[in-house]
C-alpha cells in the first residue's frame, strides 16, 4: 500500500510537478517511461515518489520512447492504469506506437510536454509535436497553466477508461512555458483524487486467465475499414460528451470550471483570437486592455483538441467579425493548422467572418503582449474592410524581412 | 515456483493439449509452428504471449480467427519483447496490489520473433528488455532470413546465402557478412539462461525450454527454423534439414547460464559434412560452382572453429 502524501490546499509547483502529482495520485500500476527535456522532471518527480513508498505500482525505465509506449500498451493490454511523459524527438520516436495503442484500444495517458521538433535541434516550447499527433486517434487535451496540468490529467484518466471510450489521451504543456514556471496550484486530497477518478476496471485484460484474449489482429481490405471506422465513432460520438460530463463533476469537486472550447470576452466580441497553451493566458490580458479603449476583442482557447469541438467552434465564433487562428509550428506548405480547423468548422454556417492565419513563437520564442495589439489591430481593420488587409498567413516576432504568404 | 510438466515420451508429447492450434496459415513443412508447439507444450502453467509482425503473426492472428488459445498481442515488427515486458510489469503491480483475478496462478511470459525482429530491428528493445530483468522468455525463430516479407537477407543469413536483396549473380555468391552471434550477446547480457534449440531435438528443446521457464529473470531461446520457401527445400523435409543442421554443427546445440558457463548439449555421433547440409538447400546451389566452391571449404573451417571454440568454453566451464 502506498503512503498517502499530504499536501497544503495551495502549492507552488510547475507544470510537470503538477502532473507528477496527479500520477502519484490517481495511483497508476504501471509507467514506463524514458526522459526527455523538457518533460524528464515528470518521471523524475514520480521516481522520487516511487524511491520514498508514496507510489506501490511498477515504474519501468526503458531504453527508448518507442520502448516506453510499447511497454505502455503491453501493461494496459495486459489490464491496468498506465501512464508515461515525452516531448518533441521522443514524441516522434513513439508515432508508430501511437497509432497501436488507439487501434488497440488501450487507454493510456501520455504526458506531452510540448516542445519543438528538429532540425535545428530546439528544447523549447511548440506544437509541433502536438500537431504530429492529431490523427493519431488519442484525444487531446490542452492545459495553459500548471493548474490545468493537474486537473487534466485527472480528466483524462476518467474519460479515456471509461468503457464507452476505450482511447488513450494526451495531456498537452507548453515546454518550460508552463512545465517549468511555478506557480499556485489548488490541490485535491490523495482520497479526493483516486475517488474522483475511480477504480481501474478492466477490460480485455490478458491477465484474466481464466478468459484468453488477442490484441493487435491482422485486419486488411476484408475487415481494417470497419475497425477503424468503429474507433472514428467512438472518438466523434462518445468523447466530447464524457469529457463535459467529467468537467461538471470535476466542477461540483472542485468549483474550477472547465468547457470543451475556452472563451474570454467572447459574448459580444467582434474580433477574436483563437489559440493553444500559454498564449491563452497572454491574449486574456490583452483583449481586457483592448476592452478598456472599447474595442470589442476576445480570446478563444481550445481546451480539446481532439476530438475536434467542430459544432461548438462554430457556435462560439458565429457573430465574430474577424477571427486570427494563431499556430505556434511551421505549417510547412501550407496554412496552419488552426487556420485549417477553424476554416472547416465556419465554412457552411453562413459567416462572414474574415478568418487569418498567424504563425508564432516557434522553438519558444516569446509571443508579447505587443505581438497581440498588433494582430487585434490587424482583425480590426479586416472587420471594417470585410476583407483581409493582411496576407493570409503572417509569421509575427521573427527577426529579418517580414514574411508572409497567400 | 509451478510444477515443471513430466514428459514421457514424442506421442503423448504430441498429443497433449496444447495452445497454439494447427489451423494456421503457415506455409505446410515451416518449422515454425513445430517450435511454438514444443514451447507452449513444455509446461502447464498459463500464458502470456506476444510475437513481432512476421511470418507467425500474420499467419496466426488474421482477425477473425487466432491460432493461440492463451492471451497473445501484437504491436508491431520491434516490439513484442517490451509488450511482454509490459504485461510481466503490469503482473507485478497487480500482485503487490492484490488486484489479480487469479492470484494463485502464475503466467509465464513468452514473446516470439523472427530472426528479423531479432536480430535486426527489434535488438534494442530485447537487449533494454534483457538489461532491465524482467521475468520473461524471449523466443527468435531463426530462420535466416525476412521470409515474411519475401525472403530479404537479415544480419542472420549466413555468408553465400542467395536472399533477395543479396541474390546470388554473376559476379556475386550472394550475403557477404558473417551471421551475427546473438548467443553470445544475449549471454553477454548476463541472463540467467540463454539457449540454441531445434525442433528435431525435441527432447533437447523441452529440457532447455523448461530450464528457461524454472530461471529468474529474462531467458533467451534461439531455435532454428528451417524455412521450406526461403532456404528451398521440399515441405516434408523440414526435420531432415534440421537433422542436417544439427549433425553437421552448422546450428550447434548448446546453452550458457548466467553468462558465463557453456554446456554443449547435444554432441552427433557422426558428424556430417558442412557441405551435405549446404547441398540440401536451393538458397546454396550457386555455392556448387566451380567459381564459388571454395567457399564451402571456408563453410566447413568456420563451423570447425566455432565448435572448437564452445568445446574449449564447456571445458573451461566458462
Amino acid at each position: 500500500m502506498a503512503d498517502t502524501m499530504e499536501l497544503r490546499d495551495i502549492e507552488v509547483w510547475d507544470g510537470n510537478m503538477a502532473a507528477s502529482q496527479a500520477l502519484r495520485q490517481v495511483q497508476v500500476d504501471v509507467v514506463a517511461a524514458y526522459p526527455i527535456t523538457p518533460s524528464t522532471p515528470i518521471v523524475e518527480n514520480y521516481a522520487n515518489f516511487t524511491a520514498n513508498g508514496y507510489v506501490d505500482g511498477e515504474f519501468v525505465m526503458t531504453e527508448s520512447e518507442h520502448g516506453a509506449m510499447s511497454c505502455c500498451i503491453g501493461a494496459a493490454a495486459a489490464g491496468g492504469r498506465v501512464a508515461t511523459a515525452t516531448s518533441s524527438q521522443g514524441f516522434a520516436l513513439m508515432v508508430e506506437t501511437l497509432y497501436s495503442a488507439s487501434g488497440m484500444r488501450l487507454p493510456i495517458v501520455l504526458n506531452v510536454v510540448n516542445r519543438a521538433l528538429g532540425a535545428p535541434l530546439n528544447v523549447n516550447g511548440d506544437h509541433s509535436d502536438m500537431y504530429l499527433g492529431r490523427d493519431s486517434g488519442w484525444i487531446q487535451i490542452d492545459c495553459y497553466n500548471p493548474q490545468n496540468a493537474y486537473d487534466m490529467n485527472m480528466i483524462a484518466f476518467k474519460v479515456a477508461e471509461d468503457h464507452d471510450v476505450r482511447l488513450p489521451a494526451m495531456v498537452h504543456q507548453d515546454g518550460f512555458m508552463t512545465s517549468h514556471t511555478a506557480q499556485g496550484v489548488k490541490t485535491l486530497t490523495d482520497e479526493q483524487v483516486y475517488n474522483f477518478v475511480g477504480e481501474f476496471k478492466p477490460m480485455n485484460d490478458m491477465l484474466d486467465l481464466d478468459h484468453p484474449v488477442t490484441h493487435g489482429v491482422q485486419t486488411e481490405e476484408d475487415w481494417h475499414f470497419e475497425h477503424k471506422a468503429r474507433q472514428q465513432h467512438a472518438l466523434m460520438t462518445v468523447v466530447l460528451p464524457k469529457i463535459q460530463t467529467a468537467f461538471d463533476e470535476f466542477e461540483k469537486l472542485t468549483g474550477r470550471k472547465y468547457n470543451l472550447v475556452e472563451t474570454y470576452n467572447m459574448e459580444d466580441a467582434e474580433i477574436a483570437v483563437v489559440c493553444m497553451g500559454t498564449s491563452v493566458e497572454t491574449a486574456e490580458e490583452v483583449s481586457n486592455e483592448l476592452r478598456a479603449q472599447g474595442i470589442k476583442a476576445g480570446v478563444v482557447g481550445i481546451r480539446v483538441f481532439r476530438p475536434w469541438p467542430l459544432e461548438q467552434i462554430a457556435e462560439t465564433l458565429k457573430g465574430v467579425k474577424a477571427i486570427a487562428a494563431l499556430d505556434r509550428s511551421s505549417p510547412h506548405g501550407t496554412v496552419g493548422t488552426l487556420y485549417n480547423e477553424l476554416a472547416g468548422s465556419l465554412f457552411n454556417t453562413g459567416t462572414n467572418a474574415v478568418l487569418t492565419n498567424y504563425i508564432y513563437g516557434l522553438g519558444g520564442r516569446d509571443l508579447t503582449k505587443a505581438h497581440l495589439v498588433g494582430i487585434y489591430n490587424d482583425l480590426k481593420a479586416n472587420m471594417d474592410a470585410g476583407k483581409p488587409t493582411t496576407p493570409l498567413q503572417q509569421y509575427i516576432g521573427l527577426r529579418g524581412p517580414k514574411l508572409s504568404f497567400f | 515456483m509451478s510444477e515443471i510438466k513430466k514428459i514421457k515420451n514424442l506421442k503423448e508429447f504430441s498429443t497433449s493439449a496444447d495452445r497454439f492450434e494447427g489451423a494456421n496459415l503457415l506455409c505446410p513443412g515451416c518449422a515454425h509452428s513445430i517450435i511454438v508447439r514444443e514451447v507452449l507444450n513444455a509446461t502447464n502453467d498459463d500464458l502470456i504471449l506476444a510475437a513481432s509482425t512476421g511470418c507467425l503473426e500474420v499467419c496466426t492472428a488474421v482477425y477473425p480467427y487466432t491460432s493461440w488459445d492463451a492471451s497473445w498481442i501484437h504491436i508491431g515488427f520491434e516490439n513484442g519483447s517490451s509488450a511482454v515486458a509490459g504485461a510481466e510489469a503490469m503482473y507485478k503491480a497487480l500482485k503487490t496490489k492484490g488486484r489479480l483475478k487469479q492470484p494463485d496462478r502464475t503466467p509465464k511470459f513468452v514473446a516470439f520473433g523472427g530472426d528479423g525482429a531479432t536480430y535486426d530491428i527489434g535488438f534494442q528493445w530485447i537487449s533494454g528488455c534483457f538489461e532491465r530483468g524482467h521475468n520473461m522468455m524471449y523466443v527468435c525463430l531463426d530462420n535466416e532470413v525476412y521470409a515474411n516479407t519475401g525472403g530479404q537477407r537479415s544480419s542472420s543469413t549466413p555468408i553465400g546465402a542467395s536472399a533477395t536483396t543479396t541474390p546470388a549473380g554473376r559476379v556475386s555468391y550472394g550475403e557477404k557478412m558473417n551471421k551475427k552471434d546473438m548467443m553470445a550477446i544475449m549471454a553477454a547480457h548476463g541472463a540467467p539462461y540463454v539457449a540454441q534449440v531445434a525442433p528435431n531435438k525435441w527432447k533437447d528443446m523441452v529440457a532447455k525450454i523448461q530450464k528457461g521457464f524454472a530461471a529468474e529473470g529474462p531467458v533467451y531461446i534461439n531455435a532454428m527454423s528451417a524455412c521450406t520457401t526461403e532456404w528451398k527445400f521440399a515441405p516434408e523435409d523440414t526435420i531432415a534439414i534440421s537433422d542436417l543442421a544439427t549433425d553437421s554443427l552448422v546450428f550447434p546445440l548448446y546453452e550458457i547460464i548466467d553468462g558465463t558457463k557453456l554446456n554443449i548439449t547435444y554432441r552427433p555421433k557422426n558428424v556430417i559434412p558442412v557441405r551435405d547440409y549446404l547441398g540440401a538447400q536451393g538458397r546454396f546451389k550457386h555455392l556448387f560452382t566451380s567459381k564459388y566452391e571454395h567457399l564451402i571449404e571456408e563453410w566447413q573451417a568456420r563451423v570447425d572453429a566455432k565448435w572448437d571454440y564452445l568445446q574449449r568454453r564447456e571445458e573451461a566451464s566458462v
